[in-house]
């Protein structure tokens, strides 16, 4: 490998970079929108659910118990019902999101420390359900409980366990944000090499540079560099971010982060080059990029707990880079772990890497033909 | 027709042969390009020009054939191959979003320029190539003209023993077109062999050889003067008072290839193997109640195409 050669490349590539806008806004751009959007968006902290209510005791202490879960603002009364199963009902349509029913016998139930009153979830809805959770936590004036009974759409009856098991776990804006900058990295990284050979062959300047001698490593090697600091600056837009307007914590290193998004960036473009080289335009550069985007999300464990997923659905999911990138940066970030702790992960990362980028570097020939 | 010495030559080719799929874009072409000519390519779009020209870069792989270009053996040694010369492609194929000089500067990085002499040799071209206000200009932004002597500059930026041109001068208006050509013959007094492919039958007869490619077969090649002596006798320059209904009655007669219309006359290409062609050409203006004068007159390129290309089509037919 020629270092001047591959500085050239370099070079080319970051003053093209600076003329092209749309490129530079995406930069800053994404980061910025995905997670102000995702960061108050996807907020489990909900309030004003539609409430029905059922309250057959009719007394002192039923009335004061239901006011003291509407005064928390999580439900608004919307129904009042006489019986349970007209709640049932109602959820099922969709009409109310919680139920809230007291028995006739609450004062005797709340006397012998059983559960006094039940509260009906809509378990379709994962952040309902989250937030129904909180619900079931306060206590009613001392002895009173609470039973929560999450309500799955499919099957109606179904046991606690079963619901729990395909329901995502609780998250919050303290998870979201260290797997946010996994996904902003994925998508970002991902397309931005994705699509800089094949814009290279469309627009004509491949064949202008297989016929130097420019080498296949040097021509990869080059493009993937500037990407890399580029990341990092969306890495640091990211963590700023989450740190000013949601207080994110980073208990672990600040560089073992960098380390991590380093290795992420580093996969992610790659896979990039290698997408660019199978690509025969941009469009299908951008198409291949949301084939691998969109199971990313899914299936890494941004969006749904790894635990859930079936055996085989985990082994895919293990050969994503976003995978090994959330455990690596959850753990940096939320438990304070260190890279070396995790080295599998991170060698992992590595191998991804060396295989994608050898495979981009022999698929691409210098030869039209 | 004189063949030039082996060790004088920049490119030998033997049959060289390129199918894609059924279709057989180069048809076992040979070709032998002495050093400091500048060799002309002429044959009509989709003749296999452009083809020839990558198979003889590296570019393309030969489905069949030899290539031996500056010593070495294409495709084996096409890397060592492109240090030694200047490729411009038929389409624009710089950095549009890059200046002038940045584009420059980056060939001259990649084709590996000696950095103490990249700077000097970049400032000379600027100079040379009419860039010195507009280095900062963006390529994409220029004239086709301009980017014609962009592209030039580009692709001789390391001194290239050897330079492709596929169709330089293509989107050029003519006075550029004279300008670029001009400095194709200063390359070639300075001692680069220029291989260049054109349309353009006034370009052709400024090349000191040409070959004629049709359909993928190599019709005929040799200097412009020897292909123009070869069909001494057989064009005829008819005057006609009607040259329209003139020429619709030639169309047609036996041994007749080509009529064209050239101001207020015809020029008729007539075959080789018909010596009494300018009788019969005679006897159907007459018929046709034409009084028209016939002179013999000085065969050029445009009839040799003509006629190397009606050549071919009868070979296939048979």
């Amino acid at each position: 490998m020629n270092l001047r050669r591959l500085w050239a490349v370099v070079l080319k590539e970051l003053r093209q970079m600076r003329r092209d806008r749309i490129t530079l806004a995406m930069i800053v751009g994404i980061p910025v929108m995905q997670l102000v959007l995702f960061g108050y968006a996807i907020n489990l902290n909900v309030r004003g659910l539609a409430a029905g209510i059922a309250d057959q005791a009719n007394t002192a202490g039923s009335r004061a118990a239901v006011m003291d879960l509407l005064a928390t603002g999580v439900v608004a009364p919307v129904v009042e019902t006489r019986t349970p199963d007209e709640l049932v009902a109602l959820l099922r349509r969709g009409e109310i999101s919680v139920g809230i029913a007291v028995p006739p016998d609450f004062e005797q139930r709340k006397a012998q420390g059983r559960e006094a009153v039940q509260v009906m979830v809509d378990g379709s809805d994962t952040s309902v359900q989250g937030a129904a959770a909180q619900l079931a936590q306060m206590p009613l004036d001392g002895s009173a409980r609470l039973r929560e009974a999450p309500l799955a759409s499919t099957p109606p009856a179904a046991p606690i366990d079963v619901v729990a098991f395909y329901n995502p776990e609780r998250r919050s804006a303290v998870n979201i944000v260290p797997g946010l900058i996994g996904v902003i990295l994925t998508m970002t990284m991902v397309l931005f090499t994705g699509v800089s050979i094949v814009r290279e062959r469309e627009r004509g300047n491949m064949e202008l540079l297989i016929a130097t001698p420019l080498s296949r490593t040097e021509l990869m090697v080059g493009k993937v560099l500037p990407f890399i600091a580029i990341g990092l600056v969306q890495t640091t837009v990211i963590l700023a971010l989450g740190l000013w307007l949601f207080t994110v914590p980073v208990r672990g290193s600040v560089l073992d982060v960098y380390l991590a998004a380093g290795l992420l960036i580093l996969a992610n473009l790659t896979l990039g080059l290698m997408i660019s080289t199978k690509a025969q335009s941009q469009f299908q550069a951008m198409q291949m990029t949301f084939f691998v985007f969109l199971p990313s999300i899914l299936l890494s464990g941004f969006m749904f707990p790894f635990a859930g997923m079936p055996q085989v659905v985990r082994w895919l999911a293990e050969v994503l880079p976003l995978t090994h990138f959330l455990r690596l940066i959850r753990g940096i970030m939320l438990r304070g772990a260190g890279l070396a702790e995790m080295w599998i992960d991170v060698a992992a990362l590595l191998a991804f890497t060396a295989v994608m980028m050898g495979a981009a570097i022999l698929r691409f020939h210098k030869r039209l033909d | 027709m004189n063949t030039p010495a082996e060790g004088e030559l920049a490119i030998r080719a033997r049959g060289l042969t390129k199918r894609f799929g059924a279709l057989v874009a180069v048809d076992h072409v040979d070709l032998a390009v002495p050093r400091r000519n500048v060799y002309g390519f002429l044959g009509p779009n989709g003749s296999g020009k452009s083809t020839t020209i990558r198979m003889l870069c590296g570019l393309l792989t030969p489905s069949e054939g030899e290539i031996d270009v500056l010593g070495l053996a294409i495709p084996a040694q096409a890397e060592a191959l492109r240090k030694r010369i200047g490729y411009m492609t038929q389409k624009f194929s710089l950095f549009e979003d890059l200046t002038a000089r940045e584009n420059l500067e980056f060939l001259a990085d990649v084709q590996g320029v000696p950095r103490a002499r990249a700077k000097r040799r970049i400032d000379e071209l600027v100079e040379q190539y009419h860039f010195a206000d507009r280095q900062k200009q963006l390529a994409g932004t220029m004239s086709g003209g301009q980017k014609q002597r962009l592209a030039l500059a580009c692709a001789v930026i390391d001194e290239p023993e050897l330079l492709f041109l596929d169709e330089p001068t293509s989107a050029v208006d003519p006075e550029s077109r004279r300008d670029f050509w001009e400095k194709l013959f200063e390359l070639a007094d300075a001692g680069t062999t220029l291989l260049v492919s054109t349309h353009y039958m006034d370009e052709a007869e400024r090349c000191h050889r040409i070959a004629i490619l049709d359909r993928g077969v190599l019709v005929a090649d040799g200097t412009p003067a020897e292909l123009t002596a070869g069909l001494a006798g057989r064009t005829l320059l008819v005057t006609a008072e009607d040259p329209r209904h003139a020429q619709r009655a030639l169309v047609g007669v036996e041994g007749v290839l080509s009529v064209a219309q050239i101001g207020n006359s015809l020029r008729v290409l007539t075959a080789d193997d018909l010596g009494d062609a300018r009788e019969r050409v005679g006897d159907a203006l007459a018929s046709s109640g034409q009084k028209a004068g016939i002179d013999e007159t000085t065969p050029n390129l445009e009839d040799v195409f003509v006629s190397a290309t009606h050549d071919g089509e009868r070979e296939r037919a048979a």
